[in-house]
């Protein structure tokens, strides 16, 4: 019998629709999963199994009526505890929205559930979507499934490891500066962070406004196409919405090639701080892309080392303005109001238990950044940088048509290593940094496992604003070379648990 | 560039509305020191002439018509309030005894 939580989004939908299986016998079996490992993993703050089976019979009746189906009817996802989904909690992985229960959907939830996607549960998650490892969870860390005992990256660690623990086919993750792209990396799955603007953020709790985007995690370069095409397009009830056509991700997707195509390799993605097997496994893979016909050229992009630092001031200050909307009056944690404490006293005890480190920190750091005297120097300088980082990106773009780069210059850390040094923490997102500060569309894809350590490692394309297609185009015709080298998928090799 | 002190951290944790434990006002001291020693950099790259960018798309403002829309009914937008009379959010005293 066919193990149905090992099929890819497509091949389910395809079963579902052909009516060999059902949506309930597909839902069931993930929710048998969830049950049987993810006491080990930790993917799942929340596991909605009643709406999730209701949402699989509304597709088979919908099948037997023999209404048309759409190409992800009946697929079971996992959904980032960050998108409000009515009459299910979410947490945003913080003590401060603890049992809240949005009386509203997202947008994004609005058109999973328009697609019949079957959204099984809440996703773990750094606080607030700040960190690398998802170790800033109020709930409680996630575990890589490659090994246990590290990190499944983050922000969106809930979401990566459920793709690669086979406890959904599909997933959505946020990122900000990194937050898709590094899990897929460390966990082996593919993971795109669209164009800004081209997923709708609305329903989706702010961290940083200029940088943060909404986007599909999945298994397989297909299956995120899939999923990018449901949950894209333009919402007016997001006024940073792009108003323009969805590039044809599916299409591309379908037609992998990178014959003609000119690839930029940016030299400064190297150097210290690089794990020797991950350049091996990057470099391997820009030979790939010169063997299967790709003109491959290297270029500077000299403000990209000033990229982190920018962004450690750019979204902590964005930050320190969002959350001061939790302020415990109108919901969530409401904290020592005994009577005689004025609003701002509550207010100044209820974030001071309802906020841990990771986000003190940075509200502070953004606070700093802000305060007279110091904007000039910090939070304008930083946006300075921006401008430099999106006119390297614009030189870079008029000589190429994509570039590429490791995701991450290491492979996942253990969990603990790098839990309360936050510099070192930062490190994780030096490669993926850029493309938010600049609104570009990127993803990362699994190129093997590093030699060292036996762990996965991601390979980043970026591509322009609007032209998302670029990166499934590229992104399907590597892994197809990949899964033809190695003889099957890398996650094949991932451990079953 | 000035060290972050003790004293500096109490004084933004009441600017961000943050009652920090006094144990917590060293340790995030030392922390934002360094992270604040490693992200200053930004201020030795770009000349006076470049422009800031604050956000990677060109921003207007968005309207539609002043019509009537379907909202939240008062009960589903008191559903998660902390304290609620009267169909209102109650909260804490804002103003002073008088």
């Amino acid at each position: 019998m066919t193990d149905l939580t090992r099929l890819t989004a497509a091949e389910t939908a395809a079963k579902i629709a052909s009516g060999e299986t059902s949506a309930v016998e597909v839902a069931q079996a993930h929710l048998d999963r969830i049950a049987a490992i993810d006491e080990k993993v930790h993917a799942f703050l929340h596991v909605d199994s009643e709406g999730a089976l209701a949402a699989a019979r509304a597709v088979d009746d919908k099948r037997a009526r023999g209404e048309k189906l759409g190409p992800l009817a009946g697929v079971p996802l996992a959904l980032k505890d960050i998108f409000t989904t009515e009459g299910v909690p979410t947490t945003v992985g913080s003590k401060i929205l603890e049992g809240w229960i949005p009386p509203y959907d997202a947008t994004l939830t609005k058109r999973l559930k328009a697609a019949d996607i079957v959204i099984l549960g809440k996703t773990n998650m750094d606080e607030f979507a700040m960190g690398s490892s998802t170790e800033n969870s109020a709930y409680g860390p996630t575990s890589n499934p490659w090994d246990l005992t590290r990190i499944p990256g983050g922000s969106g660690g809930g979401s990566s490891a459920a793709l690669a623990s086979f406890q959904a086919p599909l997933a959505i993750g946020t990122d900000t500066g990194g937050s898709i792209r590094q899990p897929a990396a460390v966990t082996g799955t593919v993971g795109v962070k669209p164009t800004y603007g081209g997923v709708s953020r609305y329903g989706m709790v702010a961290f940083s406004s200029s940088l943060d985007q909404g986007g599909p995690c999945a298994r397989t370069v297909l299956d995120a196409a899939l999923l990018h095409e449901a949950i894209a397009g333009h919402d007016p009830l997001d006024s940073t919405s792009i108003d323009a056509p969805v590039p044809p991700v599916v299409e591309a997707a379908r037609n992998g090639d990178v014959k003609g195509l000119r690839v930029g390799v940016v030299k400064e993605f190297a150097g210290e701080g690089y794990q020797a097997g991950v350049m091996q496994r990057f470099n391997e893979s820009v030979e790939l892309l010169r063997e299967l016909g790709a003109e491959v050229v290297e270029l500077s992009c000299p403000s990209f080392t000033y990229a982190l630092a920018a962004y450690y001031l750019i979204a902590p200050s964005e930050c320190s303005s969002n959350l001061a909307r939790f302020d415990g009056l109108r919901y969530g944690l409401r904290t020592g109001d005994d009577g005689t404490r004025s609003a701002e006293e509550v207010t100044s005890l209820t974030r001071e238990a309802g906020f841990g480190p990771e986000v003190k920190r940075r509200i502070m750091l953004g606070t700093y950044a802000l305060s007279s005297g110091y904007y000039d120097a910090y939070y304008g300088s930083a946006q300075k940088v921006r401008t430099l980082i999106t006119r390297d990106f614009e030189r870079a773009f008029a000589d190429v048509d994509v570039l590429v780069s490791p995701t991450t210059p290491t492979t996942a850390f253990p969990i603990g290593e790098r839990a309360d040094d936050p510099m070192a923490m930062y490190l994780a997102d030096l490669c993926t940094i850029p493309a938010n500060l600049a609104g570009n569309a990127a993803m990362s894809l699994p190129c093997g496992l590093a030699p060292e350590d036996g762990l996965p490692v991601g390979l980043q394309i970026i591509a322009p604003a609007l032209a998302d297609d670029r990166l499934y185009r590229v992104g399907a015709a590597v892994e197809a070379a990949f899964t033809t080298r190695w003889g099957h998928p890398l996650l094949e090799e991932a451990p079953t648990l | 560039m000035p060290g972050i002190t003790r004293e500096e951290v109490a004084h933004l944790g009441r600017l961000s509305r943050l009652e920090l434990k006094d144990e917590e006002l060293d340790h995030f001291a030392e922390q934002l020191d360094e992270i604040i020693g490693a992200v200053a950099r930004v201020s030795e790259v770009a000349g006076e002439d470049v422009p800031p960018t604050s956000h990677p798309l060109p921003l207007t403002n968005v309207m539609r018509p002043d019509t009537v829309r379907p909202s939240l009914t008062p009960e589903q937008a008191l559903s998660c309030a902390p304290a609620q009379e009267q169909q209102r959010f109650k909260v804490p005293q804002i103003l002073g005894e008088d």
